[in-house]
């Protein structure tokens, strides 16, 4: 398998447009390295602007640019960009309405043990708080190409948060069924009980991988790929949620803000169902690699399926 | 026409303005007023049909509180109703919000919080250097608004880029909500620090429109550079002594004889810059 970080296939993504497109600009603050940004920047010099350590730059930058007809790309650390240039964001984007992607590259944990100065663990939360601010955490290599795609044809703003490190492929180059604002749902065994894993960003992968386990144990188990977090899918989550006997929810934030708390406003509303939320704590995360960090506290395959059988009972 | 007369307009819609919403950012829109009066009927290339023009020139209000005046020049300008602007300005459900909105015509971007707008302006000045065009980018920053970090990133930027179709102003008044500037947060060294930073700076004085215009005609010549114009300006300037160089005439109502001052004091200024002329 030929694994990739998101954050690379952006990179492949924006390149094949800036060929044909000299408005495509892409903004880095002394990221460009770290966001897999240096071939852009190498190649399209005329279309890439370093800004130097400085978010509120960038951001509002971007937003300049924009506004006189650019689609500005703006690269910087996940935990940076979506608090550092919070305001720039809120105000010289969202509200003043201009075509800025806001990447958050090495978003929740990623940075692992460099701490909580590097983690964006608050980000969904603080982003999707902005009205005209769109959110997405797109899961692997594929999706994350089309998903640039269909931002690079529509004049919104948006934030991406992608990982730093490489991610499995879900998805195939000639299999990545894509609608824009849709989550993407993947159905394993047929059993006569359904259960729902609702999950975004790095975690729909053992999303996947709990839902193969549940399918052996006769459940018919659904992955609702929620790549985009704002605008919610509620659709799908209430389809989901008529079908399922218990939801879980995975992700990489904060317990609050979240994914869990996006979609358990959408079921308690409209169709009440149990749904468990497995998310970081509220807390100073614990020092370690993604895969330590995220087995300490149980965002893994074998926890979700374990979770979701103990609550079937 | 006459742009020191016009100015006068411009505070006497700043002041209805004030008087029927409830209140509002007086002293700063006295300040800014000569200003904006300048770059709007002599210096940009900013007018109702061209709004759309990408080649046109941009300008942000960063001191975003001084609306009223702004609001008051763009109706001057023809861009926006002067009745309505006097007669909505911040009420229930009104377009004309007690900040700029870009869902107006003429007005590019949002603003109200400080530090926003020279940064914003860099990448304005970057996209017409980009796509050749000759637009020229202006933003108008208060002083007390300098303490604001990114207002710094903005003047670093700029020098790195050299980008001389960029103008920043500062509307030098002296004072903030909390006192002078100078006891707040001093730029005792303001045009030196600015110059560090690889601007062209001009001092002027703020109230002196052909200083101004002067200024803006040479900020044009200088292609290597960006240009950062402090116009040393009075808070409340015109409206009478009682309120001039006042810091608690930063947001105010006004009573009902101070109304009148005010606006005889502007009416008898308004008749003195037409028989100068």
């Amino acid at each position: 398998m030929n694994k990739i970080p998101n954050r690379q296939a952006i990179c492949e993504s924006l390149m094949s447009a800036a060929e044909n497109d000299r408005d495509v600009i892409a903004l880095c603050s002394d990221s460009r390295g770290s966001a897999s940004m240096t071939p852009f920047f190498t190649r399209f010099p005329e279309q890439s602007v370093e800004v130097g350590i400085a978010e509120q730059n960038l951001v509002s930058i971007a937003a300049g640019l924009a506004h006189c007809g650019k689609k500005a790309w703006c690269f910087s650390p996940a935990c940076f960009l979506s608090a550092r240039s919070y305001e720039q964001a809120k105000i010289d984007v969202a509200y003043s309405d201009t075509n800025v992607k806001l990447i958050g590259i090495s978003g929740g944990i990623s940075y692992g043990a460099l701490g909580m100065s590097h983690h964006s663990c608050q980000d969904i939360a603080g982003m999707t708080a902005i009205p005209n601010m769109r959110v997405y955490l797109p899961s692997d290599r594929f999706q994350t190409a089309k998903l640039v795609e269909a931002l690079l044809a529509d004049e919104k703003p948006a934030y991406v948060r992608v990982g730093r490190n490489p991610v499995e492929d879900i998805y195939t180059e000639n299999s990545c069924p894509f609608v824009m604002d849709k989550a993407t749902r993947l159905d394993f065994g047929s059993g006569e009980t359904t259960v729902g894993l609702i999950a975004c960003g790095e975690m729909v992968y053992p999303a996947v991988q709990a839902a193969k386990l549940l399918a052996d144990k006769g459940l018919h188990a659904v992955v609702l790929d929620m790549y985009c977090v704002k605008p919610l899918d509620r659709e799908a989550v209430l389809t989901l949620a008529g079908e399922a006997s218990i939801l879980l929810t995975a992700e990489e934030h904060s317990p609050f803000g979240g994914l869990g708390s996006l979609v358990s406003a959408v079921t308690a509303a409209e169709k009440p169902v149990r749904v468990l939320q497995l998310a970081l704590p509220d807390d100073h995360v614990i020092t370690g690699k993604s895969p330590e960090v995220f087995a300490y506290y149980g965002l893994t395959a074998e926890n979700m399926a374990e979770k979701l059988l103990a609550a079937l009972g | 026409m006459n742009v020191k007369s016009t100015a006068f307009d411009v505070r006497r819609t700043a002041l209805e303005m004030i008087m029927k919403s409830g209140g509002g950012h007086i002293g700063g829109d006295f300040s800014v007023a000569d200003i904006l009066t300048v770059l709007y009927f002599r210096e940009m290339n900013i007018s109702p049909e061209n709004k759309d023009d990408p080649d046109r020139d941009y300008f942000v209000l960063s001191k975003g509180h001084s609306v009223e005046a702004y609001y008051a020049v763009l109706a001057e300008k023809g861009f926006l109703d002067r009745e309505e602007v006097i007669n909505t300005f911040s009420q229930f459900g009104s377009e004309l919000i007690g900040h700029p909105n870009n869902a107006l015509p003429g007005i590019e971007m949002n603003s109200g919080s400080l530090g926003h707008g020279l940064p914003v302006c860099v990448g304005m000045a970057l996209a017409a250097r980009m796509d050749g065009r000759p637009s020229r980018v202006y933003t108008v920053m208060g002083d007390g608004e300098l303490a604001e970090g990114s207002v710094w990133e903005g003047f670093m930027a700029g020098g790195h880029y050299r980008l001389g179709n960029l103008c920043a102003v500062v509307d030098f008044n002296g004072l903030q909500i909390s006192g002078t500037t100078e006891e707040v947060m001093n730029h005792e060294n303001l045009a030196a620090q600015v110059e560090s930073f690889g601007w062209q700076v001009l001092t002027v004085n703020g109230h002196d429109c052909d200083a101004l215009q002067e200024a803006f005609a040479l900020a044009r010549k200088t292609e290597d550079k960006p240009t950062c114009i402090i116009a040393r300006t009075v808070k409340g300037y015109g409206g009478g002594a009682f309120m001039e160089n006042k810091a608690g005439w930063h947001h105010k109502l006004p009573s009902a004889e101070e109304y009148e001052q005010i606006a005889a004091n502007l009416e008898k200024h308004k008749k003195e810059a037409m028989e100068n002329e």
